[in-house]
Parts: structure tokens; C-alpha cells; sequence
């Protein structure tokens, strides 16, 4: 007997989640604008409130739209559901907060984004929720940095700035030989290009306003159980394995035996934090989805182009992309990114910040702006900008110069950009 | 709450309430390769609206210790053991797919301890292939993906099970890859090997409730209709667009038809 077939990435990225609406007959999915719904009756509204029925109470804690949104990248990237969120921040802050508080340790790779980094570093230790950072490729560093109080581990699949690649089978097993998880930020690559639960980690989170929108139109974020991480055996995390008292005593782990993390996280976190995503932009992020494989296709495409021109051009002094023989990670990369690293890299000028000052401003077709992972293409000079705040040392920790430009290749023509490349290298020479 | 049966931990979930065993007793029983978790909506329902629930953890899944049952006969031997041991005298059954063999064969050898039954993707003969049977000793992964995509009618489920915003198929993936290895051919051997199936329905006595999938491909609808003809007080409700993950993609129609059966 034939083994039947399931719906494939592209065929999910359109579907899943989502059918007609079996009762005005929408094909697209509909925004769902409210705050609140109906209940049948007294004992419906009961049975809501209890969890003896699935349902939407209130807007907050689940939309129809956002769940469309929430069951599609949880399709996609292999899990057992997500929650939509505010914002790429919000679901990090959603996914600590859940297993950590007062007293709790994290061990988090260094080259993070620079929000991320901020709320580890800066804002966390006034909740009491201490970071160790450690290089991401030191292994050693990784399991040295464990404590007792320690929750969890967490990087990127793609370092911010340097693309570092996070040995993901390695951090995970080290997370699980200490009976933790490993949360891994996947914006920079998606599940298109790499799916982090089938290379060990347990939680994963995006900020969606970068490639699952695509169109650079909507903040949001998702954060997704890959359902694979047993809380209870580890002893570590009361929180889910021991009644809580803020929902009808409820045993998370005891009431879902894959999804409790996701089921705390909703009921706790959405519901008292608050970070919640507006149906539209949910709506405005399903869309960007369903073109995701090919855009994802094209930016690679794209971004293979634009390295090539600037690894020929003496202004450069070195690329960080991970398909170059040159970078650290290029062997991993081939092994856990065989569909491209990302759109995103950065290259570091020959010259002083003035140079790199007279790049950006003479680009026409990239925009200078702080974000990545839109249609179009765009720069930044991070040492003065998404990373302003550290110091020259914890800057050259993360692989960031003076003269360090970070591109976003978006879809144009990419003769395009590398005309608008080339014009901007013959500018910073001066 | 922990209980010991035949001399082995035995685990059931009592829906987020303490077991008063003054209350009716609603048993339910989970299908292959999967726990109690399975049931997490409806044994919530029951447990907050008079009754005492235990929806168990067979021998060897989930948190219940020991080696899983190689036969239907034998699991239904420990359900009336766990009922002795949870002290419930008599109990309603609420089996899926191999957790229906189960009850049916419980409610025929013990009819002085089941009230009634409800059998969801329900079928006899609950034959299996014998590519999947020789997946699930050698190719697990392979038998999962096979049982996930006979299980499931949709790739859109609301309000989603246990709620909005999870995926109904990725988290029955994940509760089959949770169970040890071994459990997954145990059980469906003892599923494939269960022959008695027409005459144990003839000799029950006690109302039927048959919960079927129209779209079901794991346990066809007709199949469980034919088992229905065999059982002398049966009623029979096919949920339109329902595969064999019932509660899964159908939590509400389930509730609702369970809530029906056991209050009449």
C-alpha cells in the first residue's frame, strides 16, 4: 500500500490553517474585528473559560484570524501550534517569561539582534532574570555557562550581524543533557530555508515583521512549541508541571502532554502581559505567507548575486555570508542551510566611517532604514544604529566594525542592485 | 492521580478535579500510540459537571508504568482492574479507535460494572495493513506519517483542538513520537489480532452510543456501522467532515453528542 502523501511547504504556506469559510463562503481569510464573542450559553461560557471547550473568548487571548496565522507557521515550521504576538520582541519576552522569573538564569549566544540583546542584558535583571553570553560557536562556553537556576538556552539561526550559524543538533543537545530547552530566533532564515525542531530545539519564535510578512508593513511576531521537550521529566519548570493557582489549578503538562508550554503561555502570558497581534496585522502576515517559498527563493537568488559582485570588488575587505569558503560557519551552513543562508549579510568597507557614511548615502535603489527582511532592499550601518548602545568591545565580540554595512537584499532586478552597488563603492572611495 | 494496577503505576487524568467516587464514573479509554491527553476537552467537561473521570494512561503509555498490553482482552481486563482500584463500582466507557475495542469488550464481560458505552472510530475488524503493521515495528516515522494522514479529513480545524492557534496534526505527531518505542506494534497488533469483535457486541446489554467519522480512512465509517448493527442497544451519530482524529478535529460535535448520550 502506497504510504499517502501530505501536503508539502508550498501547499501548507497557502492552506494550512485556512479553508472557506463554511458559512459566507470567503475563500481569503477573513479579519475578524472584534474584541469579543457570543456564548451559546451559561454553561458554554463556562466551559470556554474552564478549557472544557476549544473557542474564542476575547481577542486578546485568541482571534480567528490570528489563529489561522498562529496554526500556518506552526504548520510550517513542524510544531504543535503558536501564538501570535505583538511583535518579534513581544514573543521572546513571551516565551522567557513563561518558563522564567525572579531567580532564573539564561544562557543566550552573544550575537543577537540588538533588541534582544537589550532586554537580556538590560531590562530582564530588574525581574531578576540574569543572562550568560557566550560565543556562539564555543560549545564549551555554551555548557560551561550553565547553572543550576539556569531555564534556558537561546540564539539565532543566523547571528545578527555576522551570521553566525547556531550549531543547533550541538547547543540542543548540550540544552538537554542539563534538562533545558534551546529557543531559537528564526527570522533571518525561515522555515523555508531551515526548520529548527528538526535539528533539536524546542521553541522557536520569529519576528514576523521581517521575511513571513515580506511586504514591510506589519509589526508582529510568533512564537511556536515544537511540542518535543518533556517539562516534566526534566523537574525543572514548576510552572507547567504543577497546579497554578492563576487558572483553575491547572497542570499544564497533565492537561496537554505536547503543548503545555504553549497552553501557559496563552493562558498566562497573553492574558496578563497583554502583547497581543491585531487580526489585521495577522490578516496583512497570512498574505506575505503565501508567497513566502518563492520569495524566499528569489532573495537567495538575489543575495548569491550581490555577494559575488562585492567579493570581486577591492573596496571590500571581507563579506560575513555563510556560503563564502571564507566564513567560519561554512561547513555547518551547508549542512543546515542547503537552500541559501538568508538575504541578509554584511560586508566590511576598506576606509574610515566616512566612507561607509558616503556609501549609504549614495545608494538609490537600497533603503536606509533599520530593518530587514522586505521586498526591497536595505542598509544599515549598525555601529550606529541597532547597536549603538554597546561598547566598542562587545561590538567587536559580535563581529561588528566601524565600517561594517549590513544589507537586507530584497526582490528588484538584481542588476539593479548591483548597479546601485557599484555606484555606491565608487562614492565612499571619496 | 496515581493508582497501582497488576502491580504496575497506572496514571489517569480525573479532568482537573480530585476523584469523588460518589459520582457516576466516566472511564476514557485513548486509541494506539497515544494517552489520555487525547481527551483533554471532553474529561475536563465531565469532571466539572458531575462526574468522577479517570481517562487513563493504558499499560505502558504515557505516564502508566509496565509493558503495553499485547491484547484487547487483556486491556480490558486492567480497565476493570483500574475501577477496583480507583474504587468506582460501575463506569461509563469512552473508547477511541483501539480504546472502542477495548470498551466493547469490557462492557460484554462485565456488564455488572459498565453502565454504557461509546465507541468513537469505532470498526470491526480493526484490521491493518500489513505495510503499516510492517511499519510500525521497523519504520516508525514512516507508520507515523501514514497514521497522521489516514487520521486527519482537513488542514483547517476550529475551533482547533485544545483550543485556537494549535495544529491539530502537528501535536498528534508529536503524542505518537512521545511513546516509548515498542508501543505504537503493540498496539496495533493487539488491534489486528482482535477476532471476537461480533460476538462480544451480540452480548452487549447496555446503551451504545457508535461516534463515527465520515471521512474516517483509519476506520471507515461503514465499518463502524456494521459493528453498530451487531450491538443490540445501539445509536449510531456520523459527524460529517470528521477523520478518525475525532476529538481532535471535532472536540464540540464530540462533547455534545457524549454530553447527549450520558445524560439520556
Amino acid at each position: 500500500m502506497a504510504a499517502p502523501r501530505s501536503l508539502q511547504f508550498d501547499t501548507l504556506s497557502l492552506h494550512a490553517g485556512q479553508r472557506p469559510d463554511p458559512v459566507t463562503g470567503a475563500r481569503a481569510t477573513p479579519i475578524y474585528f472584534t474584541t469579543s464573542f457570543v456564548f451559546r450559553d451559561a454553561d458554554h461560557a463556562a466551559a470556554l473559560f474552564n478549557m472544557e471547550r476549544g473557542g474564542h473568548v476575547y481577542s486578546r487571548i485568541s482571534n480567528p484570524t490570528n489563529a489561522v496565522l498562529e496554526e500556518r507557521v506552526a504548520a510550517l515550521e513542524g510544531g504543535v501550534g503558536a501564538i501570535a504576538t505583538a511583535s518579534g520582541q513581544a514573543a521572546l519576552h513571551l516565551a522567557v517569561a513563561t518558563i522564567a522569573g525572579a531567580g532564573s538564569h539564561v544562557v543566550a549566544s552573544r550575537a543577537l539582534y540588538g533588541g534582544s540583546h537589550n532586554l537580556l542584558s538590560y531590562t530582564l535583571p530588574r525581574f531578576g532574570i540574569e543572562t550568560t553570553f557566550v560565543a556562539p560557536r564555543d560549545l564549551a562556553a555554551w555548557k560551561k555557562a550553565i547553572r543550576p537556576n539556569t531555564r534556558l538556552l537561546f540564539g539565532e539561526t543566523l547571528g545578527n550581524p555576522g551570521l553566525d550559524v547556531l550549531d543547533i543538533p550541538s547547543v540542543s543537545a548540550i540544552a538537554h543533557a542539563a534538562k533545558l530547552p534551546l529557543l531559537v530566533d528564526a527570522t533571518f532564515t525561515t522555515p523555508y530555508l531551515l526548520k529548527p525542531f528538526d535539528h533539536g530545539a524546542d521553541l522557536v519564535y520569529h519576528s514576523a515583521t521581517k521575511f513571513l510578512g515580506g511586504h514591510g508593513v506589519a509589526i508582529g511576531g510568533v512564537l511556536v512549541d515544537g511540542g518535543t521537550f518533556d517539562w516534566e521529566a526534566s523537574g525543572k519548570f514548576p510552572e507547567l508541571t504543577e497546579p497554578y493557582a492563576g487558572f483553575h489549578g491547572m497542570d499544564f503538562q497533565e492537561e496537554s502532554t505536547v503543548a503545555a508550554f504553549l497552553l501557559r503561555a496563552r493562558r498566562e502570558g497573553l492574558r496578563d502581559f497583554g502583547a497581543c497581534m491585531s487580526p489585521a496585522t495577522a490578516f496583512q502576515l497570512l498574505q506575505g505567507i503565501e508567497t513566502l517559498p518563492l520569495r524566499m527563493q528569489r532573495h537567495v537568488e538575489n543575495t548569491r548575486k550581490a555577494v559575488e559582485f562585492l567579493s570581486k570588488q577591492a573596496a571590500v575587505e571581507s563579506i560575513a555570508y555563510p556560503e563564502l569558503p571564507s566564513h567560519p560557519d561554512h561547513e555547518l551552513a551547508k549542512k543546515l542551510l542547503p537552500r541559501g543562508c538568508g538575504a541578509v549579510f554584511s560586508f566590511d568597507l576598506k576606509g574610515d566611517r566616512a566612507a561607509g557614511r558616503r556609501f549609504i548615502e549614495a545608494l538609490r535603489v537600497f533603503s536606509h532604514l533599520a530593518n530587514v527582511g522586505d521586498a526591497k532592499s536595505l542598509v544599515i550601518h549598525p555601529a550606529s544604529t541597532t547597536h549603538f548602545r554597546m561598547s566598542d568591545a562587545a561590538l567587536a565580540e559580535a563581529g561588528i566594525g566601524p565600517g561594517t554595512i549590513r544589507l537586507s537584499i530584497g526582490l528588484e532586478d538584481p542588476d539593479d542592485l548591483i548597479e546601485d552597488l557599484s555606484r555606491a563603492l565608487r562614492a565612499a572611495k571619496g | 492521580m496515581d493508582l497501582r494496577v497488576a502491580g504496575n503505576a497506572a496514571y489517569a487524568y480525573t479532568g482537573g478535579k480530585a476523584l469523588d467516587p460518589k459520582l457516576p464514573a466516566v472511564v476514557f479509554i485513548h486509541g494506539g500510540e497515544q494517552d489520555h491527553s487525547v481527551w483533554a476537552l471532553q474529561s475536563r467537561y465531565f469532571a466539572h459537571h458531575g462526574y468522577a473521570v479517570l481517562a487513563v494512561d493504558l499499560p505502558g503509555h504515557g505516564r502508566s508504568g509496565g509493558a503495553p498490553l499485547a491484547s484487547i482482552e487483556d486491556m480490558a481486563g486492567w480497565i476493570v482492574a483500574l475501577l477496583d482500584a480507583a474504587e468506582a463500582g460501575t463506569a461509563a466507557l469512552i473508547g477511541h479507535s483501539m480504546g472502542s475495542l477495548v470498551a466493547l469488550e469490557c462492557a460484554a464481560r462485565h456488564p455488572q460494572r459498565v453502565r454504557s458505552v461509546a465507541l468513537l472510530g469505532a470498526a470491526f475488524p480493526m484490521r491493518v495493513s500489513p505495510d503499516l503493521l510492517e511499519a510500525t515495528m521497523h519504520r516508525e516515522s514512516d507508520a507515523h506519517a501514514m497514521i497522521n494522514a489516514w487520521s486527519h479529513s482537513t488542514y483547517a480545524h476550529y475551533p482547533s483542538n485544545p483550543g485556537p492557534g494549535f495544529w491539530v496534526i502537528g501535536g498528534n505527531l508529536r503524542l505518537m513520537q512521545r511513546q516509548k518505542p515498542g508501543v505504537l506494534h503493540a498496539d496495533f497488533a493487539a488491534c489486528d489480532g482482535y477476532k471476537t469483535g461480533i460476538e462480544r457486541a451480540a452480548r452487549v446489554k447496555c446503551p451504545a452510543l457508535f461516534l463515527l467519522g465520515a471521512r474516517d480512512a483509519m476506520t471507515p465509517a461503514r465499518a463502524g456501522r456494521d459493528l453498530a448493527r451487531a450491538v443490540p442497544n445501539s445509536t449510531v451519530v456520523t459527524l460529517d467532515s470528521a477523520g478518525h482524529n475525532l476529538m481532535g478535529e471535532k472536540p464540540d460535535e464530540v462533547l455534545d453528542a457524549l454530553v447527549e448520550f450520558l445524560r439520556a
